[in-house]
């Protein structure tokens, strides 16, 4: 029995998930409309500087280019 | 120009490629962005412009262009110990395509990248799709690319690298002022991953300065996990604070922290202040040193700095004023941009060998600062 608590409660909490009521709701997000409420507000701007680093260092990926030079918001 | 810089170029190349957007699913606005970049530091000289345009068609496809120049004069530590100083320029230009249909957002871009002795292509695919509400957005990504290594002066010399990405993303709206974005990423290179021109130095006493040098020489694989989240937090008084974390592990043995703080504050109806710092910090490869103990030491060789053991601080400063905001012909609105990042470099186990009469291997070590230009235009159409 104990074995099927997990599938049983993964299938709850993904079904539960399928229908989760959004807690802000659209109304109260004016905040994320705000340019200024971006990672990457400037993407040519944030491309090269990703670029400046990647030359620079051992690490890559995972930098916050979502971004970078797309011109999203 | 260095292969493993370039390489990295081009990781780059793949990351300005793939682009979601971060909210509710909508396509990226149309804009053009003409920016002037300029890169001083550690006697490295590198600048150029960067154009990228971008517009919507029928409400549902989303074009990108960009075109980038690297000139570049290089006289570094590498350069000035080993080789002469050179001078040279690099191209690269993408287009992307991004597809919005309801909450999916489906994109393509393909990059290519050129110099005398490096040649690079990326393509790169990523979805994303929104859920929850819009209060979730979850992304996917991958990127191939295929490069070819060439050295100047050897026209018989030509390698082949091949890159592969894997993306994984999710953004999340916590509340009404707070957003997180976890994100990872799989980074796979297999071909020749060292630099053609780069040395290292073994212990020679026959050598009047104590050293020697012969060629580095990297594995033929590398496989890194990057690992970051990232928040935004609005707060009351129409101000953003960003804060992020990145680990990162790779095969070669070099482990990395990153630490970013940011702080975007407006000034009036006109002026947005930026301010920020970041902290990097990487333990170096399994196979780096600064001075092996004798020729064909290890079956591995590396003294490229990037590989070492170092710490860099970056202090920012950006300035925008927007115009326009009423529109302007054709023109929804614009901003004149200016940014200034000044960076130090710390190396725990690099050497400066310009000090003279020094046993090998007790030279100072090296340090150097940087700083960095963008002057850009931006406008919204």
């Amino acid at each position: 029995m104990r074995a099927l608590h997990v599938p049983l409660l993964a299938a709850a909490l993904a079904l539960s998930g399928c229908a989760v009521e959004p807690w802000v709701k659209p109304y109260e997000r004016a905040n994320f409309a705000d340019p200024l409420m971006s990672f990457d507000r400037d993407p040519v701007a944030g491309a090269y500087t990703n670029h400046v680093r990647e030359a620079r260092e051992g690490a890559r990926g995972a930098d916050g280019g979502h971004g970078g030079g797309c011109g999203c918001n | 120009m260095a292969a493993t810089k370039l390489r990295r170029w081009l990781i780059f190349g793949g990351a300005l490629s793939v682009c979601l957007p971060l909210a509710a699913a909508v396509l990226p606005e149309d804009r053009a962005d003409v920016l002037y970049h300029a890169y001083d530091g550690g006697g490295v000289e590198i600048s150029g412009p960067s154009l990228l345009l971008r517009k919507t068609f029928k409400d549902l496809f989303s074009v990108s262009a960009n075109y980038y120049v690297d000139d570049v004069t290089s006289a570094s530590i590498d350069v000035v110990t080993t080789a002469s100083a050179y001078t040279e320029k690099r191209t690269q230009t993408s287009l992307g395509l991004d597809y919005l249909r309801g909450k999916t957002t489906l994109s393509g871009n393909f990059t290519r990248s050129s110099e005398n002795d490096y040649e690079a292509n990326t393509a790169s695919f990523s979805i994303s799709q929104d859920m929850f509400g819009d209060l979730t957005t979850v992304r996917l990504g991958y990127s191939l690319g295929w490069d070819t290594v060439g050295r100047n002066g050897d026209d018989n010399f030509k390698e082949d690298v091949r890159r592969q990405h894997y993306r994984l993303g999710v953004s999340q709206i916590l509340t009404k002022s707070l957003l997180l974005d976890l994100s990872w990423e799989a980074i796979t290179d297999e071909g020749f991953l060292n630099n053609p021109y780069r040395q290292v130095r073994f212990i020679d006493d026959g050598n009047p300065n104590g050293y020697g040098y012969q060629p580095e020489l990297y594995p033929h694989t590398r496989t890194s996990n990057a690992v970051a989240l990232r928040g935004l937090y609005y707060l009351p008084y129409r101000a953003v604070l960003k804060a992020g974390y990145r680990y990162f592990t790779d095969t070669w043995g070099i482990d990395a922290h990153t630490v970013e703080l940011g702080y975007s504050h407006p000034i009036k109806e006109r002026w947005i202040v930026d301010l920020g710092y970041r902290w990097y910090s990487q333990t170096a490869a399994d196979f780096y040193s600064d001075l092996f103990p004798y020729q064909d030491a290890q079956n591995f060789l590396a003294r490229d700095k990037e590989l070492s053991t170092f710490t860099s601080h970056t202090f920012s400063l950006g300035l925008s004023y927007q115009f326009a905001q009423g529109g302007w012909g054709f023109i929804d609105r614009g901003s004149l941009n200016l940014g200034l990042d000044h960076v130090r470099y710390e190396y725990d186990d690099f050497r400066d060998l310009r000090a003279d009469g020094v046993p090998a291997g007790s030279e100072p070590l090296y340090s150097y600062s940087a700083n960095v230009l963008k002057l850009f235009i931006s406008l919204w159409y």
